[in-house]
């Protein structure tokens, strides 16, 4: 009996573990995957080719019913570096590194309103630039050439990698575009279907942009969670037959251990039912003690994987708890089922024989 | 009419090998009568017959008037509920209950559990100090008489005892027969079954059964 107990214990502690970590996940891994760069752009409205300073603030006053990882607003001019034409973005910094945190960079990101740039590394490559060396930057043929410091040089194994930055207000200047944007990024805590509520409340509210979602890392996103998702369910699945098995198993030898005392009861004249009731009865309360137990470890089980894993503590889940405790008791008397057709199948005539 | 009458009984195990054969006998209400026989003589089989734990392969089984013949497993069950206390060798108490529970545990399959009722049982047989005691705290004489006192519960017409005596030393075996005296005298029908003939001479009448067969019988003489 109590290795059943303990039977139902653990599959109650994986399972009500495993779904307080299947509900987290959505939500824990949206955060984590916010590090491959934004999901959403603001582009300019149609008839427009410039977005501006203000425009970029609506929307982000816009969202404030979301977590917003970072917006970076990005200007893109070609710019001649060193006599070579480059497709050059004034950008935020501080707010890139939230953006796309996974950017590499050799040497250090530029300052904001200094003469810095990070260049892209298939451009420094081609330049045979390093890190700290100085380049001459101008703005079309006949603007001055100006001295910029090389920060640093930027790996992402993207397109970026042919590009340069610098600092967007000392780019805004070079080319006297004061507070105009080519865009955009946004990266926001959300699922598929809020990142589209929110494209459809921003192309609503706000016609001089254009939202548009990165479609790559939002869908892929989606893949990755419900393949995580479907292996936590099969999992649990699993962890459910175990423990049918187990339960099944130790309350058949429990049945076979009382064979005497059932024969006895129906020697006394009991019948199938009272025997029926008593084996049900017992499984069930060994389910809703093995389910409370086992939902208090699963509590347990799920904030530690949820501290290792995402480094966020879970909330404890009424629901979840009564969910488990419910199906711990519902195992039980399906596992008990067998045995109990077993025990009424004692013949009573087994107490004279003297087996 | 007979309490129990049984006519050309015969029951094959499997249908093949016969354990009893044509038993033809009858018990009056208020007699005692003992089964005696060799191991293997058919005793137990004919005591499963009675007490309607198994049911004959030929013949008519007719206790307290009623045909055990025609009924189902579920009428056999309340049958043996309601007429039938059994008395076993191996005394059969539940090892995790009280000798008072055991006897309330007869009581909760046949009607009601009553712990007054059940604690002057125990008194009947003397052992009314002992109520709180497990079996493995009572020697094997006071679990035969926690036995008897589970039997007599329910106020059942015929007393079966199977080897009542066979796991008890002498002194416990006399301690129970002068029981059974007791409630002979009081006007119980009780039907004891046993290989040992001393045993089976404390009995009004003694029916003999060798091979499945009445072989002969012996009244007492007074
Ligand atoms: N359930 C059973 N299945 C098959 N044979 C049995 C069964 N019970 C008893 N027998 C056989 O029936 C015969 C009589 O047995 P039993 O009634 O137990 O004798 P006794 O009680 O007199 O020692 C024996 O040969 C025994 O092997
Ligand atoms: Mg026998």
């Amino acid at each position: 009996m109590a290795i059943a107990l303990m039977a139902v214990a653990v599959g109650a502690t994986i399972i009500s573990g495993m779904i307080t970590v299947y509900r987290e996940i959505p939500q824990q891994m949206g955060r984590e995957f916010r590090a491959y760069g934004a999901n959403l752009l603001i582009l300019p409205g149609k008839d427009r080719t410039t977005l501006s300073g203000e425009d970029v603030k609506k929307i982000n006053d816009s969202l404030n019913g979301y977590e917003i990882v970072g917006i970076a607003p990005f200007l893109y001019e070609r710019l001649k570096i060193n006599e070579q034409p480059i497709l050059t973005s004034g950008t935020d910094f501080s707010m890139l590194q939230k953006v796309s945190p996974y950017w590499q960079i050799t040497g250090s990101w530029p300052q904001a309103e200094k003469r810095e740039i990070l260049l892209g590394a298939e451009q420094a490559q081609r330049m045979n630039i390093k890190p700290g060396q100085t380049v001459l930057v101008s703005a079309g043929n006949d603007a001055d050439e100006e001295t910029f410091v090389v920060s640093g040089i930027v790996h992402t194994g993207g397109k970026e990698e042919q590009f340069a930055f610098v600092d967007l207000a000392l780019l805004q200047k070079m080319l006297q575009k004061n507070g105009q944007l080519s865009l955009a990024q946004i990266s926001i805590v959300a699922d598929g279907a809020a990142l589209e509520s929110v494209s459809k409340m921003i192309s609503q509210n706000y016609p001089e942009v254009q939202p548009q979602l990165v479609k790559q890392i939002a869908h892929s996103e989606e893949t990755v969670l419900s393949k995580l998702q479907a292996l936590v369910l099969l999992v649990t699945v699993v962890v459910l037959l175990l423990t049918l098995i187990c339960v099944a198993t130790t309350m058949m030898a429990v049945v076979t251990e009382r064979r005497r005392e059932i024969g006895l009861k129906k020697a006394l004249g009991a019948e199938n039912s009272n025997i029926i009731c008593e084996f049900l009865g017992e499984g069930c309360v060994l389910g809703f003690f093995g389910g409370i137990l086992g939902t208090g470890l699963g509590y347990l089980f799920a904030q530690v994987v949820s501290m290792n894993v995402f480094g966020r503590a879970v909330e404890f889940a009424p629901s979840i708890a009564v969910f488990s405790i419910v199906l711990s008791i519902v195992i039980t008397g399906i596992a008990s089922l067998i045995p109990v057709r077993i025990a009424t199948s004692v013949e009573p005539a087994i107490v004279l024989r003297g087996e | 009419m007979s309490l129990l009458e049984l006519k050309d009984v015969s029951m094959a195990y499997g249908g093949k090998v016969f354990a009893l054969q044509d038993i033809n006998m009858t018990v009056e209400k208020g007699e005692w009568l003992a089964i005696m026989g060799p191991s293997g003589s058919g005793k137990t089989t004919l005591m499963n017959i009675i007490g309607c734990m198994d049911k004959a392969t030929s013949g008519t089984v007719v206790l307290d008037g009623i045909d055990l013949t025609d009924v189902d497993h579920q009428q056999l069950t309340t049958l043996r509920r309601d007429k039938i206390g059994m008395v076993f060798q191996q005394f059969h108490l539940i090892p995790y209950l009280t000798a008072v529970e055991n006897i309330m545990v007869a009581q909760y399959y046949h009607s009601l559990p009553d712990k007054q009722e059940a604690l002057a049982a125990l008194d009947r047989v003397g052992l009314k100090d002992r109520a709180g005691h497990l079996p493995s705290q009572l020697s094997g004489g006071e679990q035969q008489r926690v036995c008897i006192a589970r039997a007599l519960i329910n106020y059942p017409v015929l007393i079966l005892a199977d080897e009542p005596t066979g796991n008890l030393d002498e002194a416990n075996e006399k301690l129970v027969m002068n029981i059974f005296h007791e409630l002979h005298d009081e006007g119980h029908t009780i039907l004891t079954v046993t290989h040992a003939p001393e045993v089976g001479r404390e009995a009004q009448r003694a029916v003999i059964i060798e091979h499945g067969r009445i072989a002969g019988s012996e009244a007492k003489a007074e």
